[in-house]
């Protein structure tokens, strides 16, 4: 869409330019995609492992977390805002479901409830769309700046986490048949058709995400929030509803992917997800969303949370210190903006 | 050249503009202008909003560059390569919007970017000294060490201009300098002015207060949708002239629709008051009473500052009133979401179409079709083909000239951007439509079509109010003219009232 406007806009009359600059823009617009590829193909002739089923079902399930607190980030940057929170939610409701697994002590009845794992995973899901909330309506209705809001909520909600377990970590989430709550690694463990559980979710997240973005009201809302606030007001739009519903998705979807890191370690601890946010939103920004708002897409950020997960697990493989791992990371990220400021500074969009 | 001869006139010209054009996106914004700038004198550029005052000052400043013509400076042709280039030759400009930092002293502000650098650093007592004697000149009596924010908006104005005066400005431009000034504010202002030109130093002044920049001014300059209508020293031209050259014949910007009855009261404001969004604790709007009846025009006329603005806003749900009622036929809204205004039938097409009408991310279509998403949605998804069909008619309804509903808001003309925002409110189906500043810089062809499709909507039986700074449009297709003026009505005619009675009523041409 954007691309034929850009060339009828920019593109010099000359021929032979024209027929450079619209290769170079298809580079640009699909600099993920193409970064992918060629990734998957160095580390190919590096290592006769990586380009193996087994071996990318594994690496993609290692994704499919960052990717799922991606998905919840991308809605928050479409918005114009940020969401810092997402790895300790992510902590919080991981801790949570542990706890629960443990068994819900209620004193003044003198029972202890074991919750069904379905019921673990609904309280657990509710808590994150309850600390969510909690962002959107800061941001929202008191205009603190999102960037303050859940940076504040980060810090409460890994001390919470702390707190809850005195720094330690559940270790026993199997459950008990007696007890009727077992099946907890179902979704870090089991496969659908010979996917892992949590690339299955991934799949389904995105594809939710995609068309509530593309064709539904509340994408089109969400599109303008974030494109133009103002516009959007005088539009009609219910600009506060749109953000305090971005913070909540997100934070339901960091509790499902704490609900999957947690089982995929058999474990909760309190400091898992720690930095997560970070790689979060290093992702969206590769897939091409401007961190302004009202620009980006969900293949885009899919496509830029595996490009993280494909070369720090191809980095391993090949046995590059983990070290180096962060270097690379860091370099992608920086070229992504990089071309991120190329592809929209040169639109001329005032 | 007997140069050395001319330089010993008083009323030598030390920057003059030549044949000065300039086009923004194909429109026209200044069609050659040439004047002259006298040393030691105040030149006043007289003109209408839009008429491309700003524009010229911006190429004699160096903001912009002309697309043709010269600025000659002492004789000789030079092209600025920025403002600060043009600083540096001596110009200075003092915008509307005082371009000081509040939270800094007056002696910071005045050697921003310029600081003296001493063996330890900043050498702020040789930096102090020279304020004193700057503002000494001005007969001011500033502490150089106060925080600009607590002066107040003349004395502001006063550190401004003991800026320019610092890095030795030979011509001062100021935009509207009175604005917001006092009246005594205004004379200390005035008092400094005549002892600037006293010095040599050349003045380029701009103000919509047209006796008050008559008290002042040396030569008067004219213009008029780019072109330059008249230019005169001040011995040759009184109020009328002025007013004669600004306002010019009238184009045809259509004639009120006639041929159907007007229908009930759709819109009625009862004593509407709306504080200062700014918390300037006073009303901006002030116990304004209006009615509006379907198939009628009208058009609210004022100068900047007059409350037309929030009016509207506050009409549409963006600005909270502080008491009053707004119903839309006969039922209250005033309780409603904008939202819900605009489903129930209110539209407010905004004055910055930049700021407030577009989202610059997305497409044309994407725009036209942003405020009336829910009547193309069905059940959870919204219908390609049933959005498809209403970005259509809107495109033919509003008449946009884009390569197809994809390709992005900004590859538009002005005039057409502005159609967007009209045809994104009007397929809405407003029963009241209201529009602020709907003809702002987009050229006459594109503005006589805007009239022309908001007439073609009042005869539909929709009611429209649109507010405009320029008089020639007040008497288009407006059925009634409403002037306001510090938040009242301070006039209302009919189509047939002069020019000269507008302007009067505006408080545009009578001394304040």
């Amino acid at each position: 869409m954007t691309q034929t406007s850009a060339n009828r806009t920019t593109a010099s009359p000359v021929a032979s330019a024209k027929g450079n600059t619209g290769l170079i823009k298809l580079l640009l617009k699909g600099r993920a995609f193409f970064a992918l590829i060629a990734i998957i193909v160095v580390f190919s002739f590096l290592s006769p492992n990586y380009l193996t089923i087994s071996n990318l079902l594994i690496m993609s399930s290692h994704v499919a977390i960052y990717g799922i607190l991606a998905i919840g980030m991308l809605v928050v940057i479409l918005s114009g805002g940020i969401d810092l929170s997402v790895g300790s939610i992510l902590a919080l409701c991981g801790v949570v479901a542990g706890a629960l697994m443990q068994g819900m002590e209620l004193k003044p009845l003198g029972v202890i409830l074991f919750p069904p794992v379905w019921a673990v995973i609904v309280l657990t899901c509710s808590l994150g769309a309850l600390v969510g909330m909690l962002n959107g309506i800061l941001i929202a209705w008191f205009r603190v700046p999102a960037f303050v809001t859940t940076l504040g909520v980060m810090y409460m909600a890994r001390g919470i986490a702390l707190l809850m377990t005195n720094g330690l970590t559940y270790n026993n989430l199997a459950g008990r048949p007696e007890l009727g709550n077992t099946g907890f690694d179902w979704l870090g463990f089991n496969r659908l058709f010979g996917v892992p559980i949590s690339v299955v979710v991934l799949a389904v997240l995105a594809v939710l995400t995609g068309l509530m973005l593309s064709r539904s009201a509340f994408g089109r809302w969400l599109y303008a929030s974030g494109g133009n606030e103002n516009a959007a007001e005088l539009s009609g739009v219910p600009v506060k509803r749109v953000k305090i519903t971005v913070y909540t998705l997100s934070g339901i979807l960091s509790a499902i992917a704490g609900l999957v890191l947690s089982s995929q370690l058999t474990s909760a601890g309190p400091t898992a997800g720690t930095t997560y946010e970070l790689t979060a939103i290093a992702a969206v920004v590769i897939g091409g969303a401007a961190l302004t708002g009202g620009r980006g897409t969900v293949r885009g950020t899919m496509l830029g949370a595996f490009v993280i997960g494909f070369l720090s697990d191809g980095l391993v493989i090949i046995g590059v210190s983990s070290y180096w791992q962060t270097v690379f990371t860091g370099a992608v990220i920086v070229l992504a903006v990089l071309m991120n400021t190329i592809q929209y500074g040169a639109r001329g969009v005032r | 050249m007997s140069d050395a001869a001319i330089s010993r006139r008083a009323d030598e010209v030390v920057l003059a503009a030549r044949n000065i054009a300039k086009s923004y996106n194909g429109v026209k914004a200044l069609k050659g202008v040439n004047f002259d700038v006298h040393r030691g004198q105040v030149t006043t550029l007289f003109g209408e909003n839009g008429a491309g005052k700003s524009t010229l000052m911006k190429i004699l400043s160096g903001v912009v560059r002309p697309t043709s013509g010269e600025v000659i400076l002492d004789g000789q042709p030079i092209v600025f390569s920025s403002s600060t280039d043009a600083r540096n030759h001596g110009i200075s400009i003092i915008h509307q919007e005082l371009s000081l930092a509040p939270n800094l002293s007056v002696r910071d502000n005045i050697f921003m970017g310029r600081e003296i650098n001493g063996a330890a650093g900043v050498n702020y007592a040789e930096e102090e000294r020279q304020v004193r004697e700057l503002l000494a000149e001005l007969q001011e009596d500033i502490d150089p060490l106060t925080p600009v924010e607590e002066l107040r908006l003349g004395q502001q104005q006063i550190v401004e201009i003991a800026r320019a005066l610092s890095i030795d400005s030979r011509i001062l431009i100021m935009d509207e300098p009175t604005s917001a000034l006092s009246a005594t504010e205004v004379e200390v202002l005035f008092k400094v002015i005549r002892d600037l030109t006293a010095k040599g130093v050349s003045i380029v002044y701009i103000s919509h207060h047209l006796e008050e920049a008559l008290q002042i001014t040396d030569h008067a300059v004219v213009l008029r949708d780019g072109n330059m209508t008249a230019y005169a020293p001040r011995a040759d031209i009184d109020l009328e002239w002025i007013v004669r050259n600004m306002v010019g014949e009238n184009y045809d910007l259509g004639s009120p629709p006639t041929g159907h009855d007007f229908g009930s009261v759709l819109l009625s404001v009862r004593g509407l008051s709306v504080p200062d969004p700014a918390g300037g604790g006073y009303n901006v709007v002030d116990r304004m009473s209006l009615d509006v009846r379907a198939g009628e025009i009208v058009c609210i006329y004022g100068l900047m500052g007059a409350g037309r603005t929030e009016l509207l806003e506050t009409i549409a749900g963006k600005l909270s009133a502080s008491s009053g009622e707004i119903a839309l036929e006969g039922r209250e809204i005033s309780h409603l979401a904008i939202g819900e205004r605009i489903a129930s039938g209110l539209a407010l097409v905004p004055e910055d179409r930049q700021r407030y009408g577009l989202v610059q991310t997305m497409s044309v279509g994407q725009n036209l079709s942003l405020a009336s998403i829910m009547e193309f949605t069905r059940g959870v998804f919204t219908s390609l083909r049933l959005e498809r069909a209403l970005i259509q008619k809107s495109i033919t309804d509003v008449t946009v000239k884009t390569d197809g509903p994809d390709v992005p808001i900004g590859s538009l003309s002005g005039g057409n951007q502005q159609k967007v925002v009209i045809g994104k409110m009007l397929a809405t189906q407003p029963k009241v439509l209201l529009l602020d500043e709907p003809s702002r810089g987009i050229d006459i062809g594109a503005k006589a079509e805007v009239f022309r499709i908001l007439a073609a909507h009042a005869a539909a039986g929709q009611a429209i109010v649109y507010t405009t700074s320029e008089v020639n449009e007040c008497l288009s297709i407006a059925h009634r003219i409403i002037i306001m003026r510090r938040g009242r009505i301070s006039a209302e005619f009919t189509s047939d009232v002069t020019k000269e009675k507008i302007m009067a009523a505006s408080g545009e041409a009578v001394a304040a």
